[in-house]
């Protein structure tokens, strides 16, 4: 049954009597048109997508733990379609297009909030490199806005505009981005996949990749093995593993990457605000803890926690920035576990098993793009072919050199992004 | 975390600079082809267990070392100078 407000107010009338589970929870049929590992954002999405795009429903999403226990429960919530190069750019766009419907295409409150991402600009050089991204961004149909130092003081009263080492030249306002309920999203492409028929089954690792002549022919699970016509590897930060199960060695390194919440407090900043020079980011949820974070711990590492240096380099740079929230209390810190790509673009791509695809390579900014790496790892399983946003996304640009998507200019290499 | 730099003894993490998987201690003859030079700059095993790793004691005695540890418990397990490394 839909959800709507006339809902909300009967199932509270009726004492909330009427609410049932909101996805079935199937066993394993032997046999699946498309078995996709991984139930995080990606999976899910490409689930749903699947069913109603393409209307192939005889789907299965296997998940080891539970669904959206993975990076799509833990990140730091923000959305937006700022990128510079030909390749992403398209593909963010597509995506953010996607969020603005989506809790309408979802039938789900995801909590989307548009409140606006901000990047301050602190030297003349770092605001002519923010002035050709912002002419990017236009170019690609999306929106920018070049603020001055005025102009984020009236948005952003909280910040230190004249901190000696970092005073604030100005910023790059992108209006149409934002936050999201990260759970939420899960759970609403979950409810939606499952509602067009896909089975949702948790508890459910896969340990094995059946290959036969060159073709996939199912998986092995810890609740037995499942045949599949075709199989999506979209597993994030354990990429290698499960892509080791079909002989292949990836371009990918798992790193750790932290975020951190403060008590709640009242509403004292209503954009996102980043602060890339300090390598720093911070925005405030609905429910009024602060939520914020920083750079990779910058080691291989499947910890899934943080270390403590990157933790003090993350609240020194929030006193740098804000020295008022100093005053609130660190509630929690946690760790994702992230694919991290050479050139710290994604892969959404075939593989040399015919059948078997492969998306990975999110790095640290894999949730704003749930809703575009569903749709077209969905249509590549479809059609076979790459969708047009993210037809640069190419597994073998590493080994070729041609098409890298070095968004930071830093070089394609792992220990960079 | 700290690391046990042979000369220096157990340094804390922030004196190094982490380089990657000592996979790079073996690089291609330069006329190797194209898969061989991927393998050398991109392509990882990535292991979730025990991984040796290359490490450079920036801020201490600036020699490179390779480090076994474990990528799950971040347990170190050894290290040693990468001269000392067989190719
Ligand atoms: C602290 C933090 C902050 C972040 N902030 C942002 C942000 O602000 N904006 C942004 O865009 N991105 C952000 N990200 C990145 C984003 O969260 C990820 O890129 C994205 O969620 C990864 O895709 P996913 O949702 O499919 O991954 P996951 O949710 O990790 O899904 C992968 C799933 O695969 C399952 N799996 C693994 N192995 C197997 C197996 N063998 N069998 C079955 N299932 C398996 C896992 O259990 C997991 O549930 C952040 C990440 C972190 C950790
Ligand atoms: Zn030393």
């Amino acid at each position: 049954m839909g959800y709507s407000g006339f809902r909300v107010i009967r199932e509270g009338l009726r004492r909330r009597t009427g609410w049932t589970p909101v996805w079935r929870d199937p066993a394993p049929q032997s046999e699946y048109d498309v078995v996709i590992i991984g139930g995080g954002g990606h999976g899910l999405s490409t689930a749903y997508y699947l069913a109603k795009e393409h209307g192939i429903t005889n789907v299965a999403v296997l998940e080891k733990g539970y669904l959206g226990g993975g990076n799509v429960g833990r990140n730091t919530t923000i959305v937006r379609a700022n990128y510079l190069l030909p390749g992403n750019s398209e593909f963010y766009s597509h995506s953010l297009k996607l969020w603005e419907g989506m809790e309408q295409d979802l039938n789900y409150n995801t909590m989307m909030s548009q409140r606006g991402v901000l990047s301050l600009v602190h030297s003349d050089g770092q605001r002519d490199a923010f002035v050709r991204r912002g002419n990017m961004m236009i170019s690609q149909g999306d929106d920018a806005e070049l603020l001055d130092r005025e102009g984020v003081r009236a948005l952003v009263p909280l910040i230190d505009f004249d901190n000696p080492r970092f005073p604030v030249y100005g910023g790059l306002l992108h209006r149409r981005g934002g936050t999201a309920r990260h759970d939420a999203v899960a759970w609403g492409y979950a409810r939606a996949a499952d509602r067009r028929g896909v089975d949702l089954i948790q508890n459910c690792e896969v340990t094995g990749i059946d290959i036969e002549g060159g073709a996939v022919r199912g998986v092995q699970t810890t609740r037995g093995p499942i045949r599949a016509k075709k199989v999506a590897i979209v597993v994030a930060g354990r990429s290698s593993q499960v892509a080791a199960m079909a002989g292949m060695r990836l371009p990918i390194e798992s790193h750790v990457l932290q975020a951190f919440v403060s008590e709640g407090l009242k509403p004292i900043l209503d954009t996102v605000v980043s602060f890339g020079m300090g390598h720093f980011y911070i925005s405030q949820s609905d429910k009024g803890g602060l939520v914020f974070g920083g750079d990779l711990d910058f080691y291989a590492s499947y910890a899934g926690r943080g270390n403590l240096p990157m933790a003090e380099h993350v609240m020194e740079a929030a006193m740098t920035l804000m020295p008022a929230i100093g005053k609130a209390r660190v509630l929690r810190s946690w760790g994702g576990i992230m694919d991290m790509s050479p050139d710290g673009s994604p892969i959404i791509d075939t593989t040399d098993t015919a059948g078997l695809f492969l998306n990975c390579g999110w790095c640290y900014g894999g949730f704003k793009a749930v809703p575009a790496s569903g749709f077209a790892t969905a249509h590549l399983i479809a059609t076979g072919q790459p969708h047009a946003p993210a037809a640069r996304f190419r597994l073998d640009r590493f080994r070729t050199g041609r098409g890298l998507l070095d968004e930071e200019g830093t070089g394609s290499q792992h220990n960079l992004h | 975390m700290r690391l046990p730099c042979p000369l220096c003894g157990d340094r804390d993490r922030r004196e190094f600079y982490y380089q990657g998987a000592a996979v790079t201690l073996n690089r291609p003859a330069p006329e190797a082809d194209a898969d061989a030079w991927d393998a050398y700059l991109h392509l990882r095993d990535n292991p979730a267990g025990e991984t040796r790793d290359l490490w450079y004691h920036e801020a201490g005695c600036g020699a490179w070392i390779m480090v076994t540890r474990n990528t799950l418990t971040h347990e170190v397990l050894g290290a040693e100078l990468i001269e000392g490394v067989p190719a």
